[in-house]
């Protein structure tokens, strides 16, 4: 075996869990960038998500693509009935309010998952064609990875192509930029804060299911990558698709090359760059300033 | 006073003077059992095999407990950082006034509550906690589940003897019964003529850690086989898969370890990945011995066709033993601690799991380690197959005197 | 309104007395009949409940941790969930302290415990208190982080995961001893320790330095418009508060004879901040009301319905966040305003 094939199994595995961190966080992301609301309680329903494909792939036997799509509604229709009925109170509050509140939805999903389902952790069984390992060329890689890095990209570009290109995107950069300005024009803001909402949250579902692989699913999953998340979108910058792409992946590669080498405490580089980056631009590396 | 006066009284006398005796009677064959285990937490899914191993003590041998009673009161020890279990022991010779106090599922919450046991002068056997410098940390531990040494000691000789390897790498989760199955790996793998080659600290016991980067540094070094130890339980099931995940069989490592990872209560759920893994522990559910049939037989019956004991299990199960000897040897004076550990030094017992013997230097458990292959059975299921027994294993750490395995001035 | 201003150089209590803003701050500092209950409940419960006294140090752990953080929060306006880096700085300075033989003895060891993580504090608050909300929150969680994985790097000095155990703290005065099984001369001492923070942390508040805290904390902007020198004065109040999180921290690693990772963990700190939002924040007693009233529930009702107890905590959590912002101290100042006896107006 080679020095390049290593290096290329490093590489393709930390692009897959910056990947995985990717379509968790970006919803995130749009909505902190949106609504300027701190939700700490994300990760809760990337897990909800989680648990909707899992047990309907384990238990009632859908095939993998039918979870996905079952996760995303899912999660959405959750985070609607929730934005709809909490969330909303919050928006004019102060951040302190807003940590609590979603520090109070992060327990009681996590109990409420521990009383339904159980605390032990939950296992992704990959369709056939997802498993094993793919041949390409310079290295054998497993199947699973490749699939999320290339999934990934396409996410990441569908959403671009979305806020650049269609005029829900156009509305919500607008919002984004200029809340005040974006409703005298005669934009419901309300309604795209659901929408948002929803879209960010389900996509979190399914990230949560996709990521299940590596990330473990149980009922922890909320606070264990908390963190994470929240760098990923702190260093991208609010608001920005492609600013949290490139945030995940680095994040992900660092992690990935941080544990490999240095398996106790390599991660504290991670924190470091996060502090510096964000000292020196604190909207983030693609964020917008005055954020 | 007229006789039925008399009379009167002596009857409420004697009423009395019996219901003082049934009272004392009946006092004096109540033993009172602290039990520390983590019921929530990572090690929420361990503890109810141990409650059910208990239970089920009580159940089989209630002939043999009479004429005393058990009663057993229940702590949360949660994470396995020592500091609930402290506080737990604390509270259970202090508020709860027990007489014995056992469990202890993970070491560090073992190792926190020595000073308090010390303490508390009251006999404490440890069900779980494997890691060997334990039962030096006060004269009141008593071991009836294992070290991680025994396991690993005999692993890492088998691998050089039995499966002719030459390299290894070690990948093991950053706490006391991940660096004991390192050191006692290594110690006898490289006595029988094998190198270790890296070690790697794979993560903390508290939460499951992504195992692809500690894989992929082993893969990357191509020995001829990865040792592996983790907590049973869902870490056990995250190493299976990645080491399948990363195709590391076809690049040729074999993955091996202490039976930690091969729980019997996750084995069929691993599926065919698990199938050829070796390890080597003092129990599964599959072994062929008269006391481990009845074991498995009964458990079944209790508990459900589908569900199976498993290690931590008969270290409950051999618990209980240990504390209905001392109860007996010591005619019921449990609460004298010197007295109960002195009952139990040299106890032996025909456990499920093969003949145990308490070693009365140490106060540790001596039993058989069995190198075991994970087969596809002809019902379909996944069993373990002994290929070696290793009898009367002593926990080699401390006959080697290594570190803080040596015993204290 | 006009005020009395005394000429400089005249400071003589005469002089004060005229100035309407000096006579409210000494009123304030005066003893109301209530403040010594809670230190009369504390000193009975060791006498009422002997052998719940390894809750009751945790307890004033909690207490002094939580106040702690009301300093930065509470009266600063400083969002953070990173204390725990403070308060687990200040248990491994006692922790490696004692279990490398160098330093045992308690009172002392509380003092280095301060000024270390005091000293943290002030580089730390330095660097971070230029950014505020989200970038500030992600920042101080960072810190924390950082720190956790440092001392996870230097296992070999800190023990890592499994942490230092069985710490040899010397006796309190050189008399009284730390029981491992029954927490009495623990107790006393932390209790001791939380009165002297407590009078510290009280005179602070009360003083013109507290009030500009406040004013801080309300309106940013027009403290500087007035030239009040706002960076200078948080930077202080975090050090200050730092310090005192890692005198709570050291007690902590010496009423249990024990520290680990998790004194430097998100949950520890996510807790505390639940614990003084809980009692209520910017007030002296909420630190008290709501240590006294989360750990007592969780004793309780965790033993009994561990999952039960976190969803009834969420659910509290999100009520509080939607109605009681002030928390209970609020609730219950809301509550004398409208059914207490009415008040001239001060």
């Amino acid at each position: 075996m080679n020095a390049v094939a290593d290096i290329a199994g490093i590489v393709l595995g930390g692009l897959a869990a910056g990947t995985v961190l990717f379509i968790v966080s970006v919803g995130l992301s749009v909505t902190m960038g949106l609504m300027g609301f701190v939700n700490l309680a994300h990760g809760a329903f990337a897990m909800f998500g989680g648990y909707i494909i899992i047990l309907a792939m384990n238990r009632a036997q859908y095939s993998f693509p039918v979870a996905l799509v079952m996760g995303f509604f899912g999660t959405a229709a959750l985070s609607v009935a929730l934005e709809r009925l909490l969330y909303r109170r919050l928006y004019r509050a102060g951040e302190l309010d807003q940590v609590l509140f979603t520090i109070g939805l992060i327990f009681i999903f996590i109990a409420a998952i521990t009383i339904v389902i159980g605390s032990e952790t939950q296992n992704l069984q990959l369709p056939p064609y997802l498993g094993g390992q793919l041949n390409l060329g310079i290295v054998q890689y497993r199947t699973y990875s490749i699939f999320l890095i290339v999934v990934g990209l396409l996410i990441a570009l569908g959403i671009w192509f979305a806020f650049e290109r269609t005029r829900i995107g156009g509305q919500i950069r607008a919002t984004v930029d200029n809340r005040r300005m974006a409703e005298s024009l005669g934009i419901d803001v309300d309604r795209l804060f659901t929408i948002t909402f929803a879209f960010g949250s389900g996509m979190a579902g399914i990230g949560g299911g996709l990521g299940a692989e590596f990330l473990g699913l149980d009922p922890q999953y909320p606070l264990k990558y908390l963190v994470y998340f929240l760098i990923a979108v702190s260093v991208g910058g609010l608001g920005s698709v492609i600013g949290v792409y490139y945030a995940s992946l680095i994040l992900g590669v660092l992690d990935f090359v941080l544990t490999l080498y240095l398996p106790k405490g390599g991660t504290i580089f991670i924190y470091a760059l996060t502090i510096l980056i964000l000292l020196a631009r604190p909207q983030g590396l693609l964020g917008r300033k005055g954020l | 006073m007229s006789k039925r006066t008399i009379a009167a009284f002596a009857a409420a006398m004697a009423t009395v003077i019996a219901a003082a005796g049934a009272a004392s009677q009946a006092q004096a064959q109540d033993v009172k059992i602290g039990l520390i285990l983590p019921y929530t937490g990572p090690g929420g899914a361990l503890s109810p095999e141990m409650d059910k191993a208990i239970d089920l003590y009580q159940k089989l041998n209630a002939a043999q407990i009479k004429p005393y009673k058990f009663t057993i009161t229940k702590r949360d020890s949660k994470l396995p950082n020592g500091a609930a279990a402290k506080i737990d022991a604390q509270e259970l010779l202090t508020q709860e006034k027990v007489d014995v106090l056992t469990g202890w599922i993970y070491s560090p919450d073992a190792i926190a509550s020595a000073p308090v046991v010390t303490a508390g002068k009251r006999l404490a056997v440890i069900m779980n906690a494997g890691t060997s410098f334990i039962t030096n940390l006060s004269p009141y531990f008593v071991r009836t589940s294992f070290t991680l040494w025994q396991s690993s000691y005999v692993m890492g000789d088998q691998a050089a003897k039995y499966m002719h390897a030459k390299t290894a790498v070690v990948a093991y989760t950053d706490y006391p019964p991940g660096k004991d199955a390192l050191a006692g790996f290594k110690t006898a793998f490289e006595k029988a003529g094998g190198k270790v080659i890296d070690a790697i600290p794979a993560g903390g016991p508290e939460a499951t850690p992504d195992f692809t980067p500690f894989f992929q540094r082993a893969k990357d070094e191509h020995p001829d086989v990865l040792f592996v130890f983790v907590p049973a339980g869902d870490q056990a099931t995250a190493v299976v898969k990645t080491y399948n995940a990363l195709g590391m069989k076809a690049a040729g490592t074999k993955l091996i370890g202490t039976g930690d990872i091969v729980p019997d209560e996750l084995l069929q759920g691993m599926g065919d990945a698990a199938v050829g893994l070796i390890t080597v522990h003092h129990y599964n559910a599959d072994l062929d011995n008269p006391q481990n049939k009845a074991f498995v037989a009964a458990w079944k019956k209790a508990y459900g066709p589908d569900s199976t004991p498993n290690f931590t299990s008969v270290g409950a199960y051999d618990g209980m033993a240990a504390i209905n000897h001392a109860v007996h040897a010591t005619k019921g004076k449990i609460d004298d601690g010197a007295a109960a550990v002195k009952s139990l030094e040299g106890w032996t017992f025909a456990s499920p799991q093969g003949p145990i013997m308490i070693d009365p230097q140490t106060r540790d458990i001596v039993m058989n380690e069995y190198l075991d292959e994970v087969v596809k059975g002809s019902d379909g299921k996944l069993h373990e197959k002994v290929l070696v027994t290793v009898h009367d294993v002593k926990d080699q750490c401390k006959m080697l005197a290594i570190g803080p395995c040596a015993p204290k001035k | 309104m006009s005020v009395a201003v005394s000429p400089p150089g005249e400071a003589s209590p005469a002089a004060a007395g005229r100035n309407p803003a000096a006579q409210i701050l000494i009123r304030r500092h005066r003893v109301r009949w209530w403040e010594p209950l809670p230190w009369i409940v504390g000193i009975a419960f060791y006498f009422a409940a002997p052998d719940y006294l390894g809750f009751g140090c945790d307890l004033l752990v909690t207490i002094l941790f939580a106040l702690s953080l009301d300093l930065a929060l509470g009266y600063a306006g400083i969002i953070t969930l990173g204390h725990g880096a403070f308060f687990g700085v200040g248990a491994y300075a006692v922790g490696m302290l004692a279990t490398y033989n160098i330093w045992t003895e308690p009172i002392t060891s509380l003092f280095i415990a301060a000024a270390v993580a005091g000293a943290i504090g002030f580089l730390s608050g330095l660097v971070l208190l230029r950014t505020t909300g989200l970038t500030l929150l992600m920042l101080t969680l960072c810190t924390m982080t950082l720190l956790y994985e440092a001392a996870n790097m230097a296992a070999a000095y800190t023990g890592g995961f499994d942490g230092l155990l069985s710490l040899p703290i010397g006796p309190v005065f050189g008399v009284f001893e730390f029981n491992p099984l029954y927490a009495n001369t623990q107790y006393l001492f932390a209790l001791g320790v939380l009165f002297v923070c407590f009078l510290l942390v009280r005179m602070l508040v009360y003083s013109p330095f507290g009030q500009s805290l406040i004013g801080i904390r309300e309106n940013i902007l027009r403290m500087h418009a007035i030239g009040s020198p706002v960076r200078r004065r948080l930077i202080v109040c975090y050090t200050i508060s730092a310090a005192l999180a890692g005198v709570a921290g050291a007690l902590s690693a010496q009423t249990t004879a024990f520290v680990n990772l998790a004194a430097l963990g998100l949950d520890r700190s996510a807790t505390v901040f639940i614990v003084l939002i809980l009692g209520g924040y910017g007030r002296l007693y909420g630190a008290f009301i709501g240590a006294i009233v989360y750990l007592a529930l969780e004793h309780f009702l965790a033993q009994v319905y561990p999952t039960a107890w976190q969803l009834g905590l969420g659910l509290l959590l999100v009520l509080i966040s939607l109605f009681a912002r002030n928390g209970i101290l609020g609730l219950g100042d809301t509550l004398w305003q409208r059914f207490g006896p009415r008040r001239a107006a001060p």
